[in-house]
């Protein structure tokens, strides 16, 4: 027999025709076309008979011939039938539903958090006229000999340089940060700070003010304009407008009120100060502010003009910098343009105005909630298949009544979409929960984002549920709407619905990869988290305050303060050590050309005493008048280690002198090493210098009792000594815990995502599991008739489940292992070794959560009576 | 009336369905045509026909047994309805009539 294949007609024309085609013609045209097309491939051969098919199916698109739109009263009637069955359906599969509705809740909500979260990003400035025109001057520190750094300020002399050489510019709006003080007036004293702008900064920032005019207001020399707020904290309900404010010594007239800025500003200030306030004949202690190369305090902001293409202003500005930079050799600033658009999320760049987010962290957060997203609608597809035999049935009937495939399509995707939206509905308010929780996470994040609700969010939420409805409702639609009624309703078990068993094996194997990877991280995070709280620093913080004393003289708080009854001792120091903020110089010894960098606190000699520091040798400080000369200091181990003195011994280092910063002192005594930064950096060389009065904190030793009553007199003590600012006092433990408070953020979010990932691998788990069963329900009747025990069937039915849990354990602890032990750990100077334990504990949960699911399944089945289910073969 | 009036072609395309009694479908009708009349029909045109024909009640269509050689796709079986033979007869009596006034109609011969 010829097996040689005969040409066939292009399937694609042949689509074409059925589906423009009235049914009611479509077969016999169909098979008029077919016709002859056999002819034709007969007398003119395959490629021409090809031909005249796709001509003729072409032709035939006319007006007789074409399907009429299904009227809206059908589709009416469809839809709402539709709706109704798939309200009936949800309702009598509880479980089902309830588990798929949980799964996508729990998920969307995250997806509901990045949308408002990256809806936030984008709507940053969005009040401002003009914005798509308005430039921001930034520029690019390139010392020679050393990497570049970019940096969002630049010169100022650029922000005069620009609108007298480069054309198309409408204004130039020139910032100075560094504006702060004590704001005296008639009705009292404010701390306020302030940026100086000068008057192109209304051009540039549509801000509305509320009292004054924008084109004057920050003209003259001491003009002040105020937020509303500040205006408020000033004057309170009085007009602000013409007041005087007093900074030191300089009086500064009010000459206008702006209205409070928006969240979402990328600048934010109290006041602005005009620019033309600035002596420019006073010394500075960045260089002269008119250096080309004086980029460290100034931002210049430009507003194009419409006609003006920013390619062509590039580069002019880089001709600027050619010429600017031709007479520096030791560092170059290179200026160039970045969109106002791009400011809130990019790049870091440093001496940043306001808050920024790195784009890294919205493309990872982004990534963890797809993947979470796309792993509860893959649940969903895997629970809805593996009900088919069941639902099988139900499509069966409705094909044999007369629905088309588009109408079992259109029935399981709205049942889908109806979940998705029930989810979304339930995974609103796991949002609202979220939100805030989530703005709670870090001091950084509430100042950045409002995450607040607008109609177009809620509309990108809708979106968002009908897109997860369909990706997951897509195929098991597909699949059902191929069943063949006959054979279904013959017999249903001779569908090929296990054909893809392997690939879900695969993709449950990847879900609880995910969720150990997760999970494991979380608690090994946390572990070592709680551990750098707990970390012996080498000196002792409980139970510390260190008040900041912004200023103030020290001698009368610190005699208050002794007097207090729970007040165990105080000391005073220049900074708090092991908080991640350094204070250094650089140390000699002998040989003057080797030296070393060296940490450095100025305290009073109660201070090493009231944090328990271990002396290897020599003394404390001793009391010194505030005016005596300064000529001891106290070492750690380290710094003698590192310039071996006294050939490494303690005790003979004692005596010897080092020079600190060009100051030559005497090394009183030697302290056991402690921790003067972070656990993440080594211990350096160390070294304490003496301060009769070093004016930065106070350290008030407290006893356990009466915390709180102590704090009230403490404040009710700095309110006597200073009126203006409020009581800075924080605990040593909680500010270590705030240094640490980013790897507390990442663990919190990590940990949730954990959870969701433990969840919804479950679910998916869930699945497998019932879709097993109702498969293998006679096989395990008929073992059980033949005497197969209890105990046996459960491991027969479970073992398959925990072999893929243990694939994936095999995958993901050693991964996870792998990745705190090479990359994380690395970070971490000192670090606890990951524990044993900590590796299972994950493992352990989610197999516990497995076990219990498999188990109430396959006790289930177990425990049925295998006569009902043999009987109803 | 519309049903009434015939077109030439509609008129062929009325003849070759009754000239085929039981085997009248689409591509034996443009067959025939093309036999008959010795122009080639265009099966979109016939097609267009038989469907307009329907519409005003002169042919009636029934769809037949499926042939292998149409993919499995049935034929759909063409035969006049009585309002159709009825325009036919008339048709032709309007011709026999003119005909008849007709003394001698020859081709001209030069």
């Amino acid at each position: 027999m010829n097996k040689k294949k005969t040409a066939q007609p292009p399937k694609w024309a042949t689509w074409f025709l059925t589906v423009y085609c009235r049914p009611e013609l479509l077969e016999d045209l169909q098979g008029d076309l077919t016709e002859f097309f056999h002819r034709n491939l007969q007398s003119r051969g395959a490629f021409v008979a090809r031909l005249i098919y796709i001509i003729d199916v072409l032709k035939f698109f006319r007006p007789y011939t074409l399907r009429k739109p299904s009227s809206p009263f059908g589709r009416k009637v469809m839809l709402t039938s539709y709706i109704r069955t798939s309200g009936r359906t949800i309702m009598r599969s509880k479980l089902f539903s309830g588990i798929n509705i949980v799964g996508l809740a729990f998920s969307m909500s995250v997806g509901l958090l990045v949308i408002a979260f990256v809806s936030d990003l984008f709507s940053y400035d969005s009040t401002l006229k003009n914005r798509d025109r308005i430039f921001r001057v930034v520029s690019t520190l390139v010392p020679s000999g050393h990497p570049s750094m970019k940096l969002a300020s630049t010169s100022w002399k650029a922000g005069k340089l620009l609108p007298q050489e480069i054309p198309g510019i409408e204004s130039v709006a020139i910032l100075r940060r560094g504006f702060s003080g004590d704001a005296k007036t008639g009705a009292g004293t404010v701390p306020v700070s302030g940026l100086y702008a000068n008057e192109g900064f209304f051009d540039i920032f549509s801000f509305p003010l509320l009292k004054g005019a924008s084109a004057s207001a920050l003209k003259q020399p001491h003009t002040l304009v105020l937020t509303q707020t500040t205006a408020t904290k000033l004057f309170g309900h009085a007009d602000p407008m013409g007041k005087i404010v007093k900074f030191d010594t300089v009086n500064y007239t009010v000459t206008g009120v702006l209205e409070d800025l928006p969240k979402l500003s990328h600048i934010n200030f109290e006041m602005l100060v005009s620019l033309s306030s600035i002596d420019l004949t006073l010394p500075t202690s960045d260089g002269d502010y008119m250096d080309w190369n004086n980029i460290f305090s100034n931002y210049v902001y430009v507003l194009l003009s419409k006609n003006t293409n920013p390619a062509s202003f590039s580069t002019a500005l880089d001709r600027m910098n050619n010429r600017e930079n031709a007479s520096n050799k030791d560092r170059k600033a290179l200026l160039w343009l970045q969109p106002l658009r791009d400011i809130p999320v990019g790049k870091p760049m440093g001496n940043e105005i306001g808050p920024t987010f790195n784009i890294i962290g919205v493309y990872t957060l982004s990534g963890l909630a797809l993947i979470i997203i796309l792993s509860a609608c893959f649940n969903y597809t895997n629970l809805s298949i593996a009900r088919s035999l069941r639902r099988s049935r139900e499509v069966g009937i409705r094909k044999v009544i007369g629905a088309v495939r588009t109408q079992i399509i259109g029935q399981f995707i709205s049942e889908s979409v109806i979940i998705s939206l029930l989810a979304l509905f339930f995974g609103f308010f796991i949002f609202l929960l979220l939100r805030s929780q989530f703005l709670s996470f870090h001091q950084q994040l509430q100042n950045t984002f409002s995450l607040g609700l607008s109609p177009r969010l809620v509309f990108y939420f809708i979106l968002l549920a009908l897109v997860v409805g369909l990706i997951a409702g897509v195929l098991p639609a597909l699949f059902y709407s191929k069943i063949n009624a006959v054979k279904v309703l013959k017999d249903a078990s001779t569908l090929k619905l296990f054909r893809h068993l392997s690939l879900r094996k695969v993709l449950v194997v990847v879900q609880y990869t995910f969720s150990l990877i997760f999970i494991t991280t979380t608690v090994i995070g946390y572990s070592q988290y709680k551990n750098f709280l707990r970390f012996d620093l080498g000196f002792t913080t409980n139970n510390i305050l260190n008040i900041e004393m912004q200023g103030n003289k020290d001698d009368l708080l610190v005699q208050k303060l002794s007097n207090l009854p729970y007040v165990k001792g105080v000391s005073k120091s220049l900074i708090v050590s092991s908080l991640g903020s350094l204070y250094g110089s650089n140390i000699k010894y002998q040989n003057p050309s080797d030296s070393a960098l060296v940490d450095l606190n100025y305290i009073d000699e109660n201070y090493l005493p009231l944090h328990q520091y271990t002396f290897l040798a020599g003394r404390n400080f001793l009391h010194q008048p505030k005016d005596a000369p300064e000529t001891e200091a106290i070492v750690n181990e380290e710094l003698v280690k590192r310039f071996n003195i006294g050939r490494n011994n303690p005790a003979r280092a004692i005596g010897e002198t080092i020079t600190i910063g060009g100051k030559k002192l005497i090394i009183a005594g030697v302290l056991k090493d402690f921790h003067y930064g972070t656990v993440e950096s080594k211990i350096d060389p160390t070294a304490f210098r003496y301060s009769a009065s070093p004016g930065g904190y106070l350290n008030v030793k407290m006893s356990d009792a009466n915390v709180t009553t102590t704090m009230a007199s403490i404040e009710s003590l700095w309110k006597e000594i200073d009126k203006v600012h409020p009581l800075d006092a924080k605990f040593y433990n909680d500010q270590i815990e705030e240094a640490y408070s980013q790897f507390s953020v990442i663990l919190k979010v990590i940990g949730f995502f954990a959870l969701l990932a433990i969840c919804i691998s479950s679910l998916g788990l869930f699945g497998m599991v019932i879709y097993t069963m109702e498969k293998r329900v006679k096989e395990i009747s008929i073992r059980k008739v033949l005497g197969a025990s209890k105990g046996m069937l459960m491991y027969l039915l479970s073992k398959g489940f925990l072999f893929l849990l243990l694939i994936s354990a095999l995958i993901a602890l050693p991964l996870t292992w792998l990745f705190f032990e090479k990359v994380v750990l690395r970070q971490f100077a000192y670090h606890q070794p990951i524990g044993f334990g900590e590796i299972f504990i994950g493992l352990v949960l989610v197999a516990g959560i497995a076990l219990v699911m498999i188990g109430i399944q396959t006790i289930k089945i177990v425990r049925s009576n295998p006569a009902a289910v043999l009987k109803n073969e | 009336m519309k049903g009434t009036h015939l077109g030439e072609f509609e008129e062929l395309v009325m003849l070759t369905i009754a000239s085929l009694p039981d085997n009248a479908y689409s591509v034996t009708i443009c067959d025939e045509l093309s036999k008959n009349t010795g122009r080639t029909v265009k099966l979109g045109v016939v097609h267009a026909v038989l469907n307009r024909l329907e519409e005003k009640s002169l042919v009636k269509s029934e769809l037949g047994e499926a042939t292998a050689t149409r993919g499995g796709k049935r034929k759909r079986f063409y035969s006049l309805t009585t309002a159709g033979r009825g325009s036919l007869i008339r048709a032709k009596e309007i011709r026999d009539q003119l005909w008849q006034k007709i003394p001698n109609l020859t081709l001209k011969q030069n």
